[in-house]
C-alpha cells in the first residue's frame, strides 16, 4: 500500500489548494484528466477549487492512446477510452491530471492530443503518485506523494469497491500483477 | 482475430466485433473535433486496390487513413489486367515491394483477398469480393444499428433482396448473428442460396413474414453485375414471386402497408426504404462508414505489432 483512501484525499485537497494558489486567472482553470486513473481524481480537485474559491472549474477527459509511441513496445494493444472535452482550450490554463507518472509519455501524448483542441495558455500537470523512471524531460508540477520503484513494478491506482467512484488506494504490485 | 488480415466476418468472433465496433465509437468524437486527425498511423502507407469500380468504400477508406495520419495511396488498375489470375497477383506483389503498412482489396472475383493475402507480406483488408463477403461494410451496419438500436441481443434483423449474389447479406448474416441478433433473409425463391439456413439465418420467401416485428430491415439492389446469362430480374422478381393473397387470420388488418394495402414486394420494398430514411440512416451512414473503418485499419496496426 502506497496510499490509501484517506491520504489520497488529503494529497488532493493540498493539490487543489496549490492550484488556486498557483493559477494567475483562476477563472482559466481547465483540468483535463488523463483517463482512467485521472478521472476520479480530476473530479475531486474540481469540487476542492470550489469550496476554496467558489469556482465552477470544467473537467474534460483527454484520451491519449492514439497519441502514443509505446505501442509497438507494449505489444498489448489498449482499448481506445473516452475523450470528452466540455470546453475549448484556447486561452485556457490547462493542468493535466493523471494518477501515476513514470516515463512521462503519457504526458507528453497528451500534451499533443491537447494541441490538437487549441492553443493553451499555458500547461501544468498534477500526479497523484510520481515513480521516477522519467525518460523525457517532462516535471510534474503539483506531485501527490514520491514513490521510488524498481522498474519492473506496476504502480496503479484502483477503487476498492471495483470502480474508481467509490474509495481509492494506489498499490504496487509485481509485474505478474499479484501485490507486492 | 486469428491472424492480420481482414478477410470477412465469418474469421471473426465476438469479442473482436465488438472491440472495432466500440474503436468505431471513439473515432467520432475525433470526427467531431477541428482537427480530425491523430497521429496514430504516422508515417504508414495504406494501399486501396480497387479492381471493381467504387467510389463510396474507397473514399471512406481514404478518409479513415488520413484521420489515423497515414499515407493513402489509390491504384485503380486497368481493365486489361483483371482477366487473369497472374496479372492480379503481379500487380499485388509490384505494390508489395512499395512496402505497405495495409493493403485494402477489392474484386469482383470471390477470394481474390485471399489470394493476395497469402501472397503479400503487408495485411489485407478485403473491400468486397465477388459474392463472397464485404466486412467493412457489415461492421459500419452493425455501428448503424448500434447507434440506433443500443443492442444486438434480442433483436431481430431482416435482409431483403438478391441475397444469393450479394456479398452484403453474407457478413451482416455472420456479424449480426455473432453479435448475437436474429437474422432473417427474405428473397424470392431463386434468390435464396440453398442451405443458407445452416448459417443461422431464417429464410423467407414470404415479406410479410419476415417483416413481422423486425427491429430492423435492409434492402438490398440486385446485383445486375453478378447475374451474367441469367434471368434477367423482372423476370426472375415476377416469375418467383408467390402470388398475393389476403391473410385470412384476425389481425391480418395490422400486416398491411402504409398505404393500407396488402404488403407486396414494392410496398415493402417502399415502406423498409422510408424506415430508412425516416431516421436518416443513409446519408449518416455515409460519415459513420468513415468510422467504421478507421476502426478496422485501427485493427491491422495492432495485428501487424502482435506479428
Amino acid at each position: 500500500m502506497v496510499l490509501d483512501d484517506v491520504a489520497i484525499r488529503r494529497a488532493l485537497v493540498r493539490i487543489a489548494h496549490e492550484v488556486v494558489e498557483r493559477t494567475e486567472t483562476l477563472p482559466e482553470l481547465y483540468l483535463v484528466a488523463i483517463p482512467n486513473g485521472g478521472v476520479p481524481l480530476a473530479r475531486i480537485i474540481a469540487a476542492q477549487v470550489r469550496a476554496i474559491s467558489g469556482l465552477e472549474v470544467p473537467v474534460g477527459i483527454l484520451d491519449t492512446t492514439l497519441y502514443r509511441d509505446d505501442l509497438t513496445a507494449r505489444g498489448v494493444r489498449p482499448p481506445l477510452r473516452r475523450t470528452e472535452m466540455p470546453s475549448a482550450v484556447d486561452d485556457r490554463a490547462v493542468v493535466l491530471v493523471d494518477d501515476v507518472v513514470s516515463t512521462g509519455r503519457t504526458i507528453r501524448a497528451a500534451m499533443d492530443a491537447l494541441m490538437d483542441f487549441g492553443r493553451p495558455r499555458s500547461v501544468q500537470v498534477i500526479g497523484l503518485v510520481d515513480r521516477g523512471h522519467r525518460e523525457l524531460p517532462i516535471k510534474i508540477d503539483f506531485v501527490g506523494k514520491n514513490v521510488p520503484t524498481q522498474r519492473e513494478e506496476r504502480v496503479v491506482l484502483r477503487g476498492l469497491s471495483g470502480d474508481l467512484e467509490g474509495p481509492l488506494e494506489v498499490v504496487i504490485l509485481e509485474s505478474d500483477g499479484g501485490a507486492a | 482475430m486469428t491472424g492480420r488480415d481482414l478477410l470477412g466476418i465469418e474469421g471473426l468472433d465476438r469479442t473482436d466485433l465488438e472491440r472495432i465496433l466500440e474503436t468505431a465509437e471513439r473515432m467520432q468524437e475525433v470526427g467531431r473535433r477541428d482537427v480530425k486527425k491523430v497521429p496514430t498511423l504516422r508515417g504508414r502507407t495504406l494501399i486501396n486496390l480497387f479492381f471493381e469500380a467504387s467510389t463510396r468504400t474507397r473514399t471512406s477508406f481514404e478518409i479513415a487513413g488520413k484521420r489515423l495520419s497515414a499515407d493513402v495511396v489509390n491504384f485503380t488498375p486497368s481493365s486489361s489486367s483483371l482477366t487473369k489470375a497472374e496479372s492480379i497477383l503481379d500487380t499485388a506483389m509490384t505494390l508489395d515491394a512499395m512496402d505497405p503498412d495495409a493493403v485494402i482489396v477489392r474484386h469482383k472475383v470471390a477470394g481474390v483477398p485471399k489470394r493476395i493475402a497469402d501472397a503479400l507480406a503487408a495485411p489485407v483488408i478485403n473491400a468486397g469480393d465477388g459474392a463472397h463477403e464485404h466486412p467493412t461494410q457489415a461492421l459500419l451496419d452493425c455501428f448503424t444499428v448500434k447507434q440506433e438500436k443500443g443492442r444486438f441481443d434480442g433483436l431481430t434483423v431482416t435482409i431483403i433482396g438478391d441475397i444469393t449474389h450479394s456479398r452484403v447479406a453474407r457478413s451482416n448474416l455472420y456479424a449480426f448473428t455473432k453479435l448475437g441478433a436474429e437474422v432473417r433473409l427474405a428473397a424470392p425463391p431463386t434468390m435464396l442460396p440453398t442451405g443458407i439456413e445452416s448459417l443461422g439465418a431464417k429464410a423467407y420467401t414470404s415479406l410479410r413474414e419476415a417483416l413481422e416485428g423486425a427491429d430492423v430491415v435492409m434492402v438490398l439492389r440486385i446485383q445486375q453485375e453478378r447475374l451474367d446469362g441469367q434471368p434477367r430480374r423482372r423476370d426472375r422478381a415476377r416469375s418467383r414471386r408467390p402470388p398475393p393473397e389476403r391473410d385470412p387470420r384476425p389481425g391480418a388488418q395490422r400486416r398491411r402497408g402504409a398505404d393500407g394495402r396488402p404488403v407486396s414486394v414494392r410496398g415493402a420494398l417502399g415502406e423498409a426504404r422510408g424506415m430508412r430514411a425516416s431516421g436518416a440512416r443513409s446519408a449518416r451512414q455515409a460519415s459513420e462508414g468513415d468510422r467504421a473503418r478507421v476502426g478496422v485499419v485501427e485493427e491491422v496496426r495492432g495485428e501487424e505489432r502482435d506479428g
